[in-house]
């Protein structure tokens, strides 16, 4: 036991008081709480680190290997004018960003109020419930770049990128994962009970988006009346963005200008939504 | 020869010899014999990690011994585990009650684990129900149960093959001093109707009114035997005073006190130094008390109380039980 | 109200009879009651979110729809197992089918189970009982099969009225999908006793997404090169769909009996294994 000089020091452990300056704590927190908690937050998903780099380099190499080549293998002929690993990459990119950015924003915001208490926790503190939804979309907008910063050196590795503007892919796609995730994050904030509406959003939106969104085929070879659940899903915008900084896909500028305002949107409108929630639950 | 059913009237109920169980280099248990008789009400009293929770789940066969032997109702539950147990009512610590299911299916299907008939079990949940004041609460969910509700359904889930020995892992752990009243009371009724407890507990006061006779266990072993009002007559003095000096002057304190304790009395009085108080072992804490007084020793706070069973634990190992 | 009665007659006194007529060598670990812990499988499902279940009914369908439809339109015919071409939803059909049975038996006897045995005490509970390991573990490996029994009629509805099979052999794919879930289920319970954190349930499906992507589900494996192929023949998931495919055309040859015959051995080992660790956990 260290000896600090206090009267009394056999008497056991003692806690120092040197007079912190609390009024200047709390101005800090009102400005850069919500940095704060995303740092917080990034601490927190150390333990899942392994898991994840394990999933950000190997989903590349798996979906790419099996969906780029081996399906590609038996496509017959070029698909938009490129080979299908050209056409499937972006695609796979942003369904990889965006399926992330949705499972980031469902158990976890929910098991953080209902089991972990992270945002009781951090109420506790001088942060507002504001601030820490604004430091989770931080955090995970940080992992998002991060992991498609990964997916295109591995897609690299397999010459599925045809230019180098093809490194614009990484903002577009980034902008479609967040999109799925504020307005999660938001609803994830007002589930009370165990949790089973997640298996529905699993299977039955981000599955569907997924499968449905032209991440495998152009949109217009599915049927009239399924093309709508790629056009609701910001995967698709992302994807048809990624597309044209790729191989240059041609695409008018007033929809181009909707695959970045439309996952914008969303992004912005899950936020203020999510504030909202977060106070919701935390004040009672 | 027919050894299960217990038509020989056995004197124990259950019987542990040289009892010891080891993980890797950690003793657990460490060569303890007790025999428990039939009605008895029987406890192990100790600190966490003393053994206790071991010792039960070996009675119960779902901890295999290292060394020793044991007999639970003639058989021994490490070859006979499902006969064991068919006798037995388990109340583990963790309630592990089956969240899936409401309460009145816990009791249900528990009981259709034991392979008991679903004639019976109709009749016999709504009882436990009542017996454990949940009849209201029959369809709740377990997770909407408070934790005394869950450790009374937990209670009833264990008598549901009316079992002639109840085991209790710290019945009271966690409860809220009402919910451990209400809990004390239904087992005091069920010792009443002959059944034979055995429980755990790091509590005195749930030792002092449960048990007819216990053992006080430390690091694996047995260190002192008796009923409650018998350790305390054997290993403290009737009364004890409790005083504080503050964290900076206990210490020094203690010489001081021990020429008083000393003093023309007998050799179970003595002093005990705990990090916030000491304790002074006397027949009479009111003499002590002027005493103290007498000689300007100025403790912050001062007490003079009945010993108890943490006292014999304190006396015996240094150590208070609760830490 | 007094103390629940102790009547003269011995309540247990049946089941004690029966447990004295078990051999000795197994009294340790099975009391001949597997069926109580599978009626509380199903007192637990009446309760459930029937929604949940059939999300998971909805999964390969959707993916059935999306790859069928969409691919096929950039893929053309196949040749299916007989060497004839089939249409490419044709050709994917069985295959989603086994992968569904996998998934089904692998989340039943990997997730559900890990939850039970680490935190719910479930089992722990069971075994104060007069039950033994054996009964537990047969009792849960039964309702993973009865899940993957349920998607597996459900999906063959769906491909016989999208006329996707052409054989009354057809009807052998509903028993060949439990077999399928009984391989993995019980494989994946002993595998799920070695686990002890929830991170390591992460690697599962690290493991079950290279099978589904790599085992001849979307594309036939002749497109790897040789030693690539023998591994995956190795893995158990393309037994599952080539034994699927074979039938779903009525092709059945000795190597139908073949694949199936893998499943009956990983079978056995996994339920011996589960058996053992049981034993080893809980008769500590």
């Amino acid at each position: 036991m260290t000896d600090t000089g206090t009267p009394g020091a056999d008497a056991g452990p003692r806690v120092t008081f040197t007079g912190l300056d609390h009024h200047a704590l709390a101005a800090r927190t009102r400005r850069w709480g919500w940095l704060q908690y995303a740092g917080y937050r990034q601490v927190a998903e150390t333990p899942f680190l392994a898991t994840w780099l394990a999933v950000a380099f190997g989903n590349p190499v798996l979906y790419l290997a099996a969906m780029g080549l081996g399906l590609g293998a038996i496509v017959q002929g070029d698909v938009d004018g490129v080979s299908y690993l050209t056409f499937v990459a972006p695609g796979l990119l942003a369904a990889t960003v965006a399926t992330t950015g949705a499972q980031f924003g469902t158990w976890p915001i929910f098991g953080g109020f209902k089991w972990q208490k992270n945002y009781l926790a951090g109420y506790s503190t001088p942060l507002e419930p504001g601030q820490m939804a604004l430091g989770e979309t931080t955090a995970i907008g940080v992992r998002l770049v991060l992991q498609a910063v990964i997916f295109w050196l591995m897609a690299a590795l397999f010459g599925a990128w045809p230019s180098a503007s093809a490194l614009l892919a990484i903002p577009a796609v980034t902008l479609a994962g967040l999109a799925m995730f504020t307005p999660l994050m938001a609803y994830s904030a007002t589930v009370e009970n165990e949790g089973l509406q997640f298996n529905f959003i699993q299977r039955l939106v981000v599955m569907p988006m997924f499968l449905f969104a032209g991440t495998f085929f152009p949109l217009s070879v599915m049927p009239a009346y399924l093309q709508w659940v790629g056009w609701i899903s910001p995967m698709w915008h992302g994807t048809q963005l990624a597309r044209m900084a790729s191989y240059g896909m041609a695409n008018p500028p007033w929809l181009t200008a909707v695959h970045v305002l439309y996952p914008l949107a969303l992004i912005l409108a899950g936020q203020w939504w999510a504030g909202r929630t977060f106070a919701k639950r935390l004040v009672g | 020869m027919s050894e299960a059913g217990g038509s020989v009237t056995a004197v124990s109920v259950i019987e542990a010899r040289e009892l010891t169980k080891t993980y890797g280099d950690f003793t657990a248990v460490d060569a303890i014999s007790f025999d428990v008789a039939p009605g008895e009400s029987f406890g192990l009293l100790g600190p966490n990690g003393a053994g206790k929770s071991t010792t039960m789940r070996m009675i119960g066969g779902t901890s295999l011994r290292t060394a020793g032997t044991l007999s639970v109702l003639g058989l021994d539950p490490e070859r006979h585990g499902p006969e064991v147990r068919a006798s037995l009512g388990v109340v583990p610590q963790a309630d592990a009650l089956d969240e899936e299911l409401r309460a009145r299916d816990n009791l249900y299907v528990y009981g259709r684990y034991f392979g008991l008939p679903r004639a019976y079990l109709k009749a016999k949940v709504p009882e436990l129900l009542e017996f454990a004041q949940l009849t209201d609460k029959s369809d709740a969910k377990v997770t909407a149960l408070s934790g005394g509700m869950k450790r009374r359904l937990t209670i009833a889930r264990g008598l549901i093959n009316e079992p002639r020995i109840l085991l209790l892992d710290e019945p009271t752990t966690g409860l809220d001093p009402q919910a451990r009243h209400i809990l004390w009371d239904r087992l005091f009724r069920l010792k009443e109707q002959g059944v034979t407890l055995v429980l755990t507990t790091h509590f005195m006061d749930e030792a002092e009114q449960l048990c007819d006779r216990l053992v006080v266990v430390d690091h694996g072993r047995i260190v002192a035997e008796g009923s409650p009002r018998g350790l305390i007559q054997e290993h403290t003095t009737r009364e004890v005073v409790e005083v504080r000096f503050g964290s900076a002057r206990n210490a020094e304190m203690q010489a001081e006190l021990a020429a008083l304790v000393a003093d023309g009395q007998r050799s179970r009085a003595g002093l005990e130094v705990l990090p916030d108080r000491i304790l002074l072992y006397t027949d009479d804490g009111e003499a002590m008390l002027e005493e103290i007084n007498r000689r300007a020793l100025n403790p912050l706070t001062q007490l003079v109380r009945r010993t108890s069973l943490e006292d014999v634990f304190l006396r015996l190992t240094g150590r208070s039980l609760i830490d | 109200m007094d103390a629940p009665s102790t009547g003269p007659t011995d309540v247990m006194a049946a089941t004690k009879e029966r447990l004295r007529r078990r051999p000795g060598w197994i009294a340790n670990l099975y009391a001949g009651n597997a069926r109580a812990v599978i009626a509380r499988g199903f007192r637990v499902i009446r309760s459930a979110n029937w929604g949940v279940v059939a999300t998971g009914f909805f999964e390969p369908v959707f993916y059935l729809l999306a790859m069928g439809v969409g691919m096929g339109a950039l893929v053309g015919s196949v040749p299916g197992p007989d060497g004839q071409p089939v249409s490419y939803a044709m050709y994917i059909a069985p295959a989603l089918l086994a992968t569904s049975a996998m998934n089904g038996a692998v989340y039943d006897s990997v997730n559900n189970v890990f939850f039970k045995m680490r935190y719910s005490k479930l089992y722990e509970g069971m075994l104060q009982t007069s039950l033994g390991p054996m009964d537990v573990a047969i009792g849960e490996i039964f309702m993973a099969l009865f899940r993957g029994f349920l998607y597996a009629v459900g999906f063959l509805g769906v491909l016989t009225v999208m006329g996707l099979v052409t054989s009354w052999w057809a009807l052998a794919m509903i028993p060949v999908a439990v077999l399928i879930a009984l391989g993995f289920a019980s494989v994946g319970m002993a595998v799920t006793s070695y686990m002890k954190s929830f991170q390591q349930l992460d690697l599962v499906p690290m493991v079950l997404l290279p099978m589904f992507l790599f085992s001849a589900t979307l594309y036939p494996i002749t497109v790897y090169p040789e030693p690539v192929q023998w591994f995956v023949m190795a893995m158990p998931l393309w037994h599952g769909v080539e034994l699927m495919r074979q039938l779903s055309v009525g092709y059945v040859t000795a190597a139908s009996a073949g694949h199936a015959l893998y499943f009956v051995v990983i079978s056995v080992i996994g339920i011996t294994a589960v058996t053992l660790r049981l034993r080893k956990l809980f008769l500590r």
